[in-house]
């Protein structure tokens, strides 16, 4: 009802933090264009990490929410950290393991 | 007149939103599935002990029957009889009480977790009487055997069990967070940290760490379920898939599960010595801190289970040293346990006999499982009745001894009434030795190399031999004697109900608030909100005439 | 006697010895449980891609501008959500109805767009059984959409309350969840459609 332009002094400016989050946006689609890996990695996962920061800082408050809610969350996001490290080298390495099937040089004996 | 009688029974006991009225749901549908539970048991032991004769009450036992026998006898005990009894049960009924305020944060949310928890206990149920019989792929549901029906042969069984097993979870998560939210906020005023009854505390903890851990097999559930369903290939290596995947994923929650349901064990027996050892219970911050530990160090053993998966040999051997550091804290807290009877006045009473039968036991499961934990040792003796012996001799105290000492120490407070002390000795005794004639031969029986989840070994010549097929009958002959007894605890749990001796407020003279409301509490717990004082375990205070000083006493 | 059918708020729900209000905490434990749901499920795809570099050029099917249209609209929305919290502190209850009315035109956009998209792609032989990529990929994209759907369908009924008025803590708490949907799908447009 009132006046658009009234924002809150403790809040931050959410229209100013929306187009931040645009102008990085903007950076994640075209980044990966260059078809370089590393640029890849960088502007689309880096570029989502900061955008998911700012989001949980400025519009879900946690940069004024008590600081232990940060390490909740965080500590989750490190348990998933934990299941990548103990799951990945078996899921996506493969290496020394003999998988494949190789044929015995005799028969064995005995098993019938 | 009849017809409001009956409008306030359906809204008083079946849709309240009190947490003690859900607290006893859970209670009583736990009890009920531990009878479904020992059912099942029952059936599969006479199976092995009398390979292919007619089992009384059920009929002869056909292979696939036997492997969903055995699947839902474990998913059973843990997921509808430890969870729901010892987190959920006495959770809801103790936390708003031990805490001093009238219920939990969210009724409503309490409500509707208990409603998806009893979805669940239908599906699972309804899930053995489905066309192809139950769920037969062990309650570990390793793909590809749970899959695909063309490997397990029950198309409804297996997605119907997948689904109530992820329903249960729904459950416990909103029930957890519920827990969480109410402890963090609204202890009554005076409680600090370390004003919080350890009990409290452990179902806290048990309900984080159950949190953070059932997330990725709740996407894993959904990926098994696309794969049942749809027939896609998350873990069929044919499809690009890997069949590992379900079992980290498993296992990452799995044996932190260990971890939830054992902490709030430990939480009974702590809450129950000290009571009946009118002492102090001793290092209470240590005891918070290792639990704490524990939940943490619980993220970090889980492929323990996987040694002979064929996963990584170096991550094998970080695992095995994870696993036997997590001895450690568990250790501290029995040795914290055992200092505090130390010295103290010991009265045996019955929910005194549990706790001091749940260290004596539990010790000998946790020393068991360092041979299991030990990746050498484990290449031998995986998937043995060494195995077996050893989860129950850790599973039995934690569901079955702490559950008695809970029931024994608090039902005066739920019911307002005694038990039989005399017929809760009997069906004590008769529980605790019958059980480890149970199990003690199993830990031979594995040793001698006798293989899980065999249907009937006399195909196998070298295990079917006189001595060990004695040990087979001896261990259910044991199960046996110890199912009867518990009709001692139903009927001494029915008739007190009814017939006990009247309870006062606080019949053991405890100092945690709960034993401030009247018993048993009525609809908003105390007749005026406990302030507290100090911690919850001042007992025998030199100076002071009474041997127990309540947190909610000023002087 | 007090009858149980007419629900009254606990002491336990007004207490805060946080000072968090209950209705937040309990939000942010929803939140860390999700966090490890999307987690474990992502986690899965990430090894699995790595260990599968044919993957990159299933994903070279997935529509780049679909994917990034809907970024922009559920970054759109969210913005919309927390003026709405700013309108609703401010005791605006109407104009935060309008706001987070507003963010359910957003969802209602972003599920759109998604069925288009999704209908294209399986029109063109692009289904869940193509290959382990597309099965995670609907799996994923399923699981955040329904998200999207469940919290539309609280924002619309928060908004109903918050015009009349009432319950107007819970404009933020929606909004909150809303921004964490937000955040998951800032993971999943890189993962599913930028990287190649």
């Amino acid at each position: 009802m009132s006046g658009q332009g009234t924002e809150a002094t403790s809040h931050p400016n959410y229209v100013k933090v929306y187009l931040a989050l645009l102008v990085l946006f903007a950076i994640s689609v075209v980044g990966p264009l260059f078809g370089h890996p590393w640029l890849t990695l960088v502007t689309a996962f880096g570029v989502a990490a900061v955008k998911a920061t700012m989001v949980a800082a400025y519009f879900m408050h946690l940069n004024i929410e008590r600081r232990y809610i940060w390490y909740l969350l965080f500590t989750m996001v490190a348990f998933m950290g934990l299941l990548f490290a103990g799951v990945a080298p078996d899921v996506l390495a493969q290496g020394g393991q003999n998988w494949r099937h190789v044929r015995p040089a005799q028969p064995a004996v005995g098993h019938h | 007149m009849a017809e409001g009688h009956a409008q306030s029974f359906w809204s008083r006991y079946v849709f309240s939103t009190d947490h003690k009225i859900i607290g006893l749901q859970y209670l009583f549908t736990g009890m009920f599935m531990g009878l479904v539970g020992a059912f099942l048991a029952y059936v599969f032991r006479m199976q092995l002990a009398f390979p292919g004769e007619s089992v009384p009450l059920y009929g002869v036992v056909t292979p696939l029957q036997y492997n969903a026998l055995v699947t839902n006898h474990g998913a059973i005990m843990i997921f509808w009889v430890a969870m729901p009894i010892l987190i959920a049960g006495l959770g809801n009924y103790f936390i708003p009480l031990m805490i001093g305020c009238d219920d939990m944060v969210f009724p409503r949310l309490n409500r509707l977790s208990y409603q998806i928890f009893f979805l669940s206990t239908v599906l699972i149920l309804a899930s053995l009487f489905v066309p192809g019989g139950g769920f037969g792929g062990a309650w570990t549901a390793y793909p590809p055997l749970s899959a695909s029906a063309q490997y397990n042969h029950t198309p409804w069984g297996a997605p119907l069990w997948l689904i109530a097993v992820a329903l249960e979870f729904v459950a416990f998560l909103l029930g957890g967070i519920n827990f969480v939210t109410t402890v963090m906020n609204a202890r009554a005023p005076g409680m600090g940290p370390m004003q919080i009854p350890i009990f409290v505390w452990m179902v806290v903890i048990a309900s984080i760490v159950f949190m953070a851990s059932v997330g990725p097999l709740v996407a894993g559930a959904i990926m098994l379920l696309f794969d049942q369903l749809f027939g896609t290939h998350f873990y069929d290596p044919k499809g690009g898939g890997d069949p590992i995947l379900w079992q980290h994923l498993f296992w990452f929650f799995g044996h932190p599960e260990v971890y939830v349901v054992l902490l709030p064990a430990l939480g009974i027996v702590a809450e129950v010595i000290t009571v009946f050892s009118r002492k102090k219970l001793f290092a209470y911050k240590t005891i918070l801190y290792t639990a704490f530990a524990t939940g943490i160090i619980s993220f970090f053993v889980w492929a323990h289970h996987q040694f002979v998966a064929g996963i990584d040999p170096r991550m094998a051997h970080l695992f095995t040293i994870t696993t036997l550091i997590i001895s450690i804290p568990i250790a501290e807290m029995t040795f914290a346990f055992i200092a505090t009877l130390y010295g103290g006045s010991i009265e045996f009473r019955t929910p005194m006999l549990w706790a001091l039968a749940f260290i004596a036991e539990f010790l000998i499961g946790g020393v068991t499982g360092i041979f299991l934990g030990a990746n050498a040792t484990d290449i031998y003796l995986h998937d043995s009745y060494f195995v077996v012996a050893h989860f129950h001799y850790t599973f039995f105290p934690i569901a079955v001894i702490a559950g008695f000492a809970a029931l024994t120490y608090w039902f005066p407070k739920m019911f307002g009434r005694h038990m039989n002390e005399t017929l809760g000795k009997i069906h004590f005794w008769g529980t605790i030795v019958p059980f480890n004639f149970v199990f003690l031969p199993l830990f031979v029986l594995g040793a001698a190399g006798e293989h899980r989840r065999i249907y009937s070994y006399e195909h196998f010549s070298q295990l079917f031999t006189p001595g060990l097929q004695n040990l087979r009958v001896l261990a259910t002959v044991a199960l046996v004697v110890m199912l009867l007894f518990q009709f001692v605890f139903l009927y001494n749990f029915i008739r007190s109900l009814f017939a006990g001796e009247k309870a006062e407020e606080n019949p053991w003279k405890a100092n945690t608030l709960e034993w401030a409301a009247p018993s048993p509490p009525p609809h908003g717990n105390f007749a005026e909100m406990p302030i507290v004082y100090r911690g919850p375990y001042e007992y025998s205070v030199p100076g002071r005439p009474l041997d127990y000083w309540p947190q909610h006493v000023p002087q | 006697m007090t009858h149980a059918s007419e629900f009254q708020v606990p002491l336990a729900t007004r207490r805060s010895a946080t000072g968090i209000p209950t209705g937040r905490l309990a939000l942010w434990w929803v939140l860390a449980s999700e966090i490890v749901i999307f987690g474990g499920l992502l986690a899965s795809y990430i090894m699995f891609r790595l260990h599968h570099p044919h993957w990159a050029d299933e994903a070279s099917h997935t529509n780049i501008w679909a994917g990034g249209f809907n970024t922009f609209v559920l970054l759109t929305s969210s913005l919309f959500a927390v003026l709405g919290h700013q309108a609703a502190e401010q005791g605006d209850g109407p104009k935060a109805a309008r706001f987070l009315r507003l963010t359910v035109l957003g969802g209602l956009v972003f599920l759109g767009v998604k069925a288009l998209e999704w209908s294209g792609e399986i029109a063109h032989g692009f289904t869940i059984y193509r290959d382990l990529f597309w099965t995670f990929y609907y799996a994923a994209t399923g699981l955040h959409g329904l998200h999207v759907l469940v919290g539309m369908v609280i924002l619309a009924l928060v908004a109903q309350d918050a015009a009349r008025g009432k319950n107007l803590h819970r404009v933020e708490l929606i909004g909150i969840y809303w921004h964490f949907v937000d955040a998951v799908w800032i993971f999943l447009f890189p993962l599913f459609y930028i990287a190649r």
